[in-house]
């Protein structure tokens, strides 16, 4: 029960939050605070070293029910979205006060961060795919906070469309999944982990999973959209963008991980495009000078590491990634927010105009130099413990010296990152900003402050979270319980060795930052040919092949729909009554006088509306040729039809005299002579289709089992003696629901093209 | 299509045509009729009643807009299937609550389609009424 009270009470609270929102910070910071302790209760059942599941019925017909599992990955994860998340909260009550839609973005921020806990928690795929399209669709909605701007604009559905479209991916591995393992549990799935790997549709599977996890996770080249994303505002960069939705990818990953960790394609395919967004992350972010998309840019180069550490199969590896995935995600956040301050107090986050901000906002610089030290991978920071496990995996599990390389320009890009946000924006000589600078109130600081502290005690006390969350985590990653204690100095070693490098070699690059990122900016292949310029042509395409393909189908003109699409009928119809041969003819022997009698009334209104020559006798003959088959339907016992035949020709008549009567149809011969040639072959062609169709229809033996099964349970079940009626609100309601649903959609949108013509109307008119 | 012909037989089909157009509703559960059929005879009336008179006398005539019509017909069906969902049966079970009378929340699905039915026909009429 408790899980699942946990995540609806965060889907719950979203009103609440949302009501809140520029009104009272204590209700917002408490929701996920409020989680925080809640999920807390589940440390000691990870201690112990057991998990929690609990099922609940959901599409039972399917096989699919709403699953939820804790362990060490999931609850790091609950843990971080919900700890993060009320750090954020409480900061963006301060940062966004004053701000338009407050209740809107609050809302949808709480909504995000249920949809997170809902996909970390999930023990379903099914589950988890709805809620992983949640967090897109919610990430969607906060991008576009400001959608006046059309930049907003762009990034936003950018990163809708990518992630939604690797979420499409990974929804036919879902299903392909599934259908190996004949369950979507993931408890049962990872059960059969041997099975599995060995089915040949294995290498599928691991593609599409692997394409929603990069597109959700920014791998490269799909990396563009969360670099625009950074348009969002801060609380939401620091957030989504960062910290937890990004993650959701790499948990993706980590979760499928025991399944397929010794897959050669898994191996291949994680560590390859890891290792390239790695150096892809690296280079672009030493290019921008925008603090929010310079810690995006490492933000994709952790994202990497993570990625191609999941690849890489061994114990060491799982620890590895559990431990950078907690170290990032604290310092991230923490430096987000501070690029957030230095936004929101001095009004520019260009870093080559800031500088010596320290004398203006000391304890800003000095929560930014904490988070820095973290990210640097100094000791004796957690962020020393994590970049030491990845060289160490790297060196020890690898045995290839390139991922040592790319994971040592990786971090001393970290380096460089963690001083241009620390260092540059805080030391140096003053620069003027546009707003007065000064150390903003407590809301905005706590968060930073707080994060950038556990950053400290955890590297200085490791044991605090080894036992409970870290060893717990790497055992669900690698999907066995690890023996594995967290320490923070490993002694004189390769690592060590390698850790003195990168620092090094960080001090000389952001000693030559200038320079360097003049001459990277310089390479404009980059913008013209990149991956984002790649979207746009992609975009722009698809419209204009939308666009071509419009002007070719819709004409506009009705008469020319209402043809093709008898036409097409009629063609497909008699192609495939001849070539399956299925041509039959029934026998005529029980045929009625006066059905023939109506027969010829029929053919002869039908001539006659070839031969009108106006509207209203068109109109008249059409009606005369529905009341003949509603006589028909008389004959033939169907009373129901007969009479809904007669209303809606009767009401057909009437509207459409209506519309005669507003319409300037006024000259004698409203078709020409090749018009009507050309309509009466449509006519007859599509009436000898239909005709044939119905009498090959008739010339089958019928099966009257649904006719027997109605008349003998419509009484007793449903208390009708007109079974058609009895179908239509009993048996099948739901159907019948669904059409009303969709004649008054359908009526409702055809009200406001109605409306918009007549206003288009009257303004010519004026 | 300002009739006097029209305008004086509208007045006598109008009240028929409800009437009537309820009559095929109550009865269509065991005689030809229905919610269907009952709006559409229900709306014949109404459009015939309005296509002399304009627009301002369909709005006086029906009280709201056809589109509120079509809302809450929707309501009205989507509702008649929620007292299967408290008794725990699959949603759109009809219920029959009199041990006499064949009465159950069919009828109340029957008047959702009804009102649907209306909604949508008088919501194409709307817009070639005069004003």
């Amino acid at each position: 029960m408790t899980i699942l009270a946990l995540v609806a009470f965060s889907f719950l609270s979203a009103p609440f939050v949302g009501w809140a929102g520029g009104r009272s910070w204590q209700v917002i910071a408490a929701v996920p605070l409020l989680l925080f302790a809640g999920f807390c209760l589940f440390l000691p059942i990870l201690t112990a070293g057991e998990v929690a599941l609990e099922t609940y019925r959901w599409i039972p017909s399917l096989g699919i029910d709403a699953a939820f599992r804790v362990d060490g990955l999931s609850l790091t994860f609950a843990l971080l979205i919900c700890g993060i998340g009320t750090a954020v909260f409480l900061y963006a009550s301060s940062y966004l006060k004053g701000a338009p839609r407050l209740a809107r973005f609050y809302t949808v921020l709480t909504l995000f961060m249920a949809s997170m806990l809902g996909a970390v928690l999930a023990d379903n795929l099914v589950l988890l795919v709805v809620f992983w399209e949640l967090t897109s669709l919610t990430s969607f909605l906060l991008i576009g906070y400001s959608p006046e701007r059309a930049d907003t604009r762009r990034s936003a559905q950018q990163g809708f469309l990518i992630t939604v479209a690797g979420g499409l991916a990974m929804l036919a591995g879902v299903i392909l999944l599934g259908w190996v393992a004949g369950t979507f549990s993931i408890t049962a799935i990872l059960g059969q982990a041997e099975v599995i790997a060995a089915h040949p549709t294995a290498p599928a599977i691991i593609i599409l999973f692997a394409a929603g996890a990069f597109a959700k996770s920014a791998q490269a080249p799909l990396h563009a959209w969360l670099a625009n994303a950074m348009v969002a505002p801060t609380p939401v960069s620091a957030y989504l963008h960062s910290a937890t939705m990004v993650k959701l990818g790499v948990y993706l990953l980590a979760r499928l991980d025991p399944v397929f960790s010794a897959h050669a394609l898994w191996i291949a395919l994680l560590t390859s495009f890891g290792a390239l967004t790695m150096l892809t992350g690296a280079v672009l972010a030493m290019r921008e000078t925008d603090l929010k998309r310079v810690l995006a840019y490492s933000t994709i180069v952790s994202l990497g590491t993570l990625v191609m550490l999941i690849g890489i199969d061994g114990e060491l590896a799982s620890v590895a990634v559990v431990i950078f995935l907690v170290v990032h995600a604290l310092y991230k956040a923490c430096l987000f927010m501070v690029a957030g301050i230095i936004d929101h107090e001095t009004g520019t986050r260009d870093s080559s105009t800031l500088g010596g901000l320290r004398h203006h906002m000391p304890i800003t610089a000095g929560v930014a130099m904490l988070g820095a030290l973290s990210m640097a991978g100094l000791p004796p920071f957690i962020g020393f413990a994590a970049k030491e496990l990845v060289y160490e995996t790297g060196l020890e599990l690898s045995g290839s010296w390139i991922l040592v390389v790319i994971a040592l320009v990786a971090n001393v890009s970290m380096v460089v990152v963690a001083a241009i946000v620390a260092i540059r924006c805080f030391y140096g000589d003053l620069s003027s900003t546009p707003k007065a600078a000064h150390d903003p109130g407590v809301a905005m600081l706590a968060g930073p402050v707080v994060l950038a502290a556990l950053g400290l005690l955890f590297g200085a006390m490791p044991w605090l979270i080894s036992d409970s969350l870290i060893v717990p985590a790497a055992s669900a990653t690698a999907g066995a319980p690890l023996d594995y204690y967290l320490t923070l100095w490993h002694g004189f070693t390769p690592m060590l060795a390698l850790s003195v490098l990168t620092l090094a070699l960080g001090v000389v690059t952001y000693r030559r930052w200038d320079g360097l990122r003049l001459r990277l900016a310089a390479i404009d292949n980059i913008d013209r040919w990149g991956p984002d310029q790649a979207y746009d042509r992609l975009i722009s395409g698809l419209q204009r092949l939308a666009a071509w393909q419009t002007r070719l189908i819709q004409t506009g003109s009705m008469r020319v729909y209402v043809g093709r699409t008898l036409l097409t009928v009629a063609a497909a119809g008699g192609i495939t009554l001849v070539a399956r041969g299925g041509l039959e003819l029934p026998s005529f022997a029980d045929s009625l006088v006066p059905e023939i009698a109506i027969a010829v009334i029929l053919a002869v209104a039908a001539l006659a509306i070839l031969r009108a020559r106006n509207f209203v006798a068109g109109i008249v003959a059409a009606g005369m040729v529905g009341f003949a088959v509603a006589l028909l339907f008389l004959f033939q016992g169907a009373p129901d039809l007969a009479f809904t035949q007669f209303s809606v020709e009767a009401l057909a008549i009437v509207i459409m005299l209506a519309i005669v009567g507003r319409m300037p149809f006024r000259e004698q011969e409203y078709r020409s002579k090749p018009q009507r040639t050309r309509d009466c072959w449509i006519a007859a062609s599509i009436g000898l289709v239909a005709s044939l169709l119905m009498l090959s229809v008739l010339a089958q033996p019928f099966d009257d089992r649904l006719s027997v099964f109605f008349r003998e349970t419509a009484v007793p079940e449903a208390h009708g003696r007109n079974l058609v009626n009895v179908i239509l609100v009993d048996f099948r309601a739901i159907d019948t629901l669904g059409e009303i649903v969709v004649l008054g959609l359908a009526a409702i949108a055809a009200a406001a093209v109605l409306a918009g013509m007549r206003r288009a109307k009257q303004e010519e008119r004026q | 299509m300002n009739s006097m012909i029209l305008r004086a037989t509208s007045r006598l089909i109008l009240p028929a045509a409800l009437i009537f157009s309820i009559y095929v509703l109550l009865r269509g559960h065991n005689e030809p009729g229905g919610g269907f059929i009952g709006g559409l005879i229900a709306a014949a009336g109404i459009a015939v009643h309005a296509l002399p008179r304009g627009r301002v006398s369909l709005t006086q005539l029906i009280f709201a807009s056809p589109k509120t019509y079509i809302g809450a017909g929707l309501v009205i069906a989507l509702a008649s299937g929620m007292p299967a969902l408290w008794l725990a049966q699959p949603y759109l079970t009809h219920q029959w609550p009199f041990e006499a009378i064949a009465l159950g929340t069919t009828l109340i699905f029957d008047i959702g389609v009804y009102l649907v039915v209306i909604g949508a026909v008088l919501s194409f009429l709307f817009y070639y009424l005069e004003e």
